[in-house]
């Protein structure tokens, strides 16, 4: 059978366009699934360590200024908002939609991971990075240091695999642009829009979850913000 | 017999020449032969490194290498066997060759992201190939925090990049073959008619998305451990070793099983052809390939029993470890069920399917011993652990690799083996598999310890018995390559269905043509009819 | 997810929601509620995950195998987690030294 249909609607390996988005869509969710697990060992070892060190997880917690937490959760919702909005754009074939969506997106993602990297940077003035001689944390003991280092080897692990996913949405919405620019998407096929934006959604639940556990733990016990 | 090649029809290997015909491809066909390539090389990696660990042992005080190189070696042996031959073995080769065929597809679901997975392979295999080169590394293939941490002097976070890349290959690999196996089936074909080696498959799948990213999370931590030093494992600042070994075994334990159910996808296909007869209990094989493979992530801790788990835990675990085994026996009882009133051939995959139900069932039996905690205080960290997991490893999964490769050879290559070489071959190889493996059951239940170069002289017979047998072994190995390779140019021509069996992929040329089918199957009869069998299907071409 | 498209109001409701959710439950974390502190967290960060899941990923439209698809994932998170948690929870509980 040397005519076999190769577009990018619908794959040679592919009978028809509607198997096309049906198996590239359950293949993006089964790889969501795989990020699950991912994420999941560190989510593990924050539970271990934190049921083991509450108080000095509480206090390393407080540490972290909420509020710009809670800010930059916000901006992170926004993005998602405007991801699902340009997947809705790209249903309804409105090209130029498409891209003002896709760029208000890569705004939000950006300004987050900007928030993000003003955070880091306050960690490393106040002497909280793990692994450096310079270590200390206020309001722990001595012989509890170590614990404290943990919890911020997990805030820096956790936040940092995040921000790494973050980088590499930009990153495909950026292709996206380009291709959305060209005209590549139509009602008819939008898939690549629709795939990256449940990863693009996922990384965003992720955050929600990293965002109470890391920002929130017993906040009425320490400093306010 | 014809030997010289007929006026050639085209077919997968001759459509296209070149090498970037083959490094550029999206044939699974021909990715599957990449995979060949890359697993065979590592497994004769590994087999060199058993090697010098079994010359080592035939003297009680060492002698040919230092401790430390005696530590590289066992590691090296376990990396490159598990992590580059025995993962990939069965699903990338046989399964990608097959699965597509079997369901009646052109191609697997995403092509293009078959041939990235292959490269991660490659890439992976490339880094823990430096770091053997570079001087090795000694951390055992757990890689044990705080050692592999903190405390080794080698090439670690080599050999972890290496493993952690070619985790990826494996979860895209599942990813590929479960959407596949959803989406992509002929016409008329049900999930009950479909082969039982596409079942093992999907299960098989199943543990490698949902497992495999643990130990990648695994591996980055340790990662970061030693290169930032921030502690995640360091009993120094309050971290737990024992959870490096939860997260580590996670995944450990249900990649065995990635490791055997493929395995035993070809068991099926073999006992069923060479019996004649569809497999008995079909479903109850069907439905106990996915119970292993939910089952199988529920009992890592029989890993941890004398690490410093809780006793509560460790009872959980074991409790939960002997569920286990329920599905695996369920197989072992069909297939045995299949053969009563078969019309049986005692062609070489049958030799290996034989092969693998004997030494399975000891591998598995002795996998009971050591699941309970009492025995398993006694024999954790001997011999006896050792013994147990090779009997499924290589008296089962290897066996079944060569059954499976002798079977679909001449699918793939259009060429017969030669059958009386190869019936030796399988014969030496599993006299010599005995006579390495079975010493060691009871090196390991008289206190020999595991990953030790030097012991007590009384140890000494049994080990040499040990090496003896690994020398048999090796010889076993090396015949099926150098037949196979004289079988491309001399071997008999195939036909489509050398063996008479059913399936979609027998219904098609050998070699068969780049999209498979001439025309699109569909599947009208249920599996292992065999009355559906033509016969000049299996007449010699 | 054929021909589902849902309006923009559907969408501007579910982030409404998702911004208040953020809010209190960043309020809620500087009142004391001893060990109900965390379940509440979690509560409302899992129902964020439902909002994001269901409207923005038009999981609610998906077929039965994606939900089962993503059930299967959680659950196996599930696992991972009780099960690890079954050894670190109960050390020291049947009296045994080192156990």
């Amino acid at each position: 059978m040397a005519d076999h249909v190769d577009t990018l609607e619908l794959r040679e390996q592919f009978d028809t366009a509607e198997q096309q988005k049906d198996a590239s869509t359950l293949g993006m969710w089964i790889f969501l699934i795989t990020e699950v697990m991912f994420f999941g060992g560190m989510f593990l070892a924050y539970t271990v360590y934190r049921r083991a060190y509450p108080d000095v997880f509480a206090i390393a917690s407080s540490s972290l200024n909420a509020v710009i937490g809670a800010i930059n959760t916000g901006v992170l919702l926004l993005s998602s908002f405007t991801m699902v909005m340009a997947v809705r754009a790209a249903q309804l074939g409105q090209r130029k939609t498409i891209i003002l969506f896709l760029t208000l997106t890569l705004f939000f993602g950006g300004m987050f991971l900007g928030v993000k990297a003003y955070e880091w940077n306050e960690k490393f003035q106040e002497h909280h990075i793990p692994g450096q001689a310079a270590f200390h944390l206020e309001g722990v003991a001595p012989s509890e240091q170590g614990h404290a280092q943990l919890f911020f080897s997990l805030y820096f692990a956790m936040t940092g695999l995040h921000a790494l996913h973050m980088v590499i949405g930009v990153g495909l919405l950026s292709f996206l642009m380009i291709q959305a620019a060209k005209g590549t998407y139509s009602a008819t096929y939008f898939t690549p829009v629709d795939v990256a934006g449940l990863y693009w959604h996922f990384v965003d639940v992720i955050w929600i979850f990293l965002f109470p556990l890391l920002y929130l733990i017993d906040r009425h016990l320490g400093k306010p913000l | 017999m014809i030997t010289t090649a007929a006026p050639e029809r085209e077919h997968y290997l001759n459509a296209s020449y070149g090498i970037k015909s083959w490094l550029l491809t999206k044939d699974h066909k021909r990715i599957a032969l990449l995979y060949l390539a890359t697993i065979t090389f590592f497994f004769f990696l590994g087999g060199a490194f058993a090697t010098l660990i079994r010359i080592e042992l035939l003297t009680p005080t060492g002698g040919i290498v230092s401790s430390e190189t005696y530590n590289k070696l066992f590691t090296m042996h376990g990396v490159a066997m598990v992590f580059f031959f025995l993962i990939p073995a069965i699903p990338a080769t046989l399964g990608n060759f097959f699965l597509p065929m079997m369901i009646g597809a052109r191609d697997l679901a995403f092509p293009r992201l078959n041939l990235l997975s292959w490269y991660l392979l490659v890439i992976g295999g490339l880094f823990a190939l430096f770091a053997m080169l570079a001087g090795g590394v000694d951390t055992g293939w757990t890689f044990y925090t705080p050692y592999s941490t903190t405390y080794s002097n080698s090439w670690v976070i080599a050999t972890a990049l290496g493993i952690f890349i070619s985790g990826f290959s494996s979860i895209l690999t599942g990813l590929n073959f479960i959407v596949t196996i959803h989406r992509m089936r002929a016409p008329g074909m049900t999930w009950f008619r479909l082969p039982l080696f596409v079942w093992a498959h999907y299960a098989t799948s199943l543990i490698q998305v949902l497992g495999t990213p643990v130990i990648a999370v695994t591996i980055l931590l340790l990662f970061c451990e030693r290169v930032f030093h921030i502690g995640i494992f360091d009993p120094a600042l309050g971290g737990d070793p024992v959870l490096f070994q939860h997260l580590f075994w996670f995944y450990s334990h249900p990649a065995v099983y990635i490791m055997v159910l493929p395995a035993m996808g070809v068991i099926s296909e073999l006992i069923s052809v060479y019996s004649r007869k569809p497999l008995f209990g079909y479903k109850f094989i069907a439905f106990s390939s996915v119970a292993i493979a939910v089952l199988s992530f529920l009992v890592w801790g029989h890993h941890l029993f004398v690490s410093g788990q809780s006793l509560y835990a460790g009872l959980v675990f074991s409790f939960l470890s002997y569920f286990v085994a329920i599905p695996s026996a369920i197989k072992v009882f069909n297939w045995t069920a299949t053969l009563y009133k078969g019309s049986i051939s005692y062609d070489t995959p049958m030799l290996y399917a034989f092969g693998f139900i004997g030494l399975f069932t000891v591998g598995g039996l002795t996998g009971l011993f050591v699941a309970a905690l009492g025995i398993d205080v006694h024999v954790t960290d001997t011999y006896f652990v050792i013994a147990h997991f090779h009997y499924i490893m290589v008296g089962g999964t290897i066996m079944a690799y060569l059954g499976g490769m002798h079977y679909y050879w001449p699918k793939m290559t259009g060429r017969m083996y030669p059958e009386g070489w190869a019936k030796l071959s399988a014969v030496v190889i599993f006299l010599g598999f005995n006579l390495t493996f079975f010493p060691q059951f009871i090196l390991g239940y008289l206190g020999m310890p595991r990953r030790y170069h030097v012991y007590p002289e009384e140890f000494q017979v049994l080990h040499v018995l040990s090496t003896a047998g690994a020398s048999v072994l090796a010889v076993g190995y090396l015949m099926p390559m150098i037949y196979f390779v004289w079988s491309l140019r001399y071997g008999q021509l195939a036909p489509a269905n050398p063996w008479g069996a059913t399936g979609l992929e027998w219904k098609t040329a050998s070699p068969p043509p780049v999209h498979n089918f001439d025309e699109p199957p569909v599947m009208t009869h249920e599996a292992y009819d065999y009355s559906t069998v033509i016969q000049e299907e299996i007449e010699v071409g | 997810m054929t021909g589902h498209i849902d309006s923009i109001k559907t969408y501007v409701g579910v982030l409404f929601a998702l911004l208040i959710l953020t809010g209190v439950t960043t309020a809620v974390a500087y009142v004391d509620l001893g060990a109900f502190s965390v379940v509440v967290a979690l509560t409302i960060a899992v129902i964020k995950m439902l909002l994001v899941a269901l409207f923005f990923m038009h999981l609610r439209h998906s077929n039965q195998l994606t939900k089962l698809v993503v059930l299967g994932g959680l659950m196996w998170l599930g696992i991972l987690l009780a099960l690890t948690l079954s050894d670190f929870a109960t050390r020291g509980w049947l009296g045994v030294p080192g156990k």
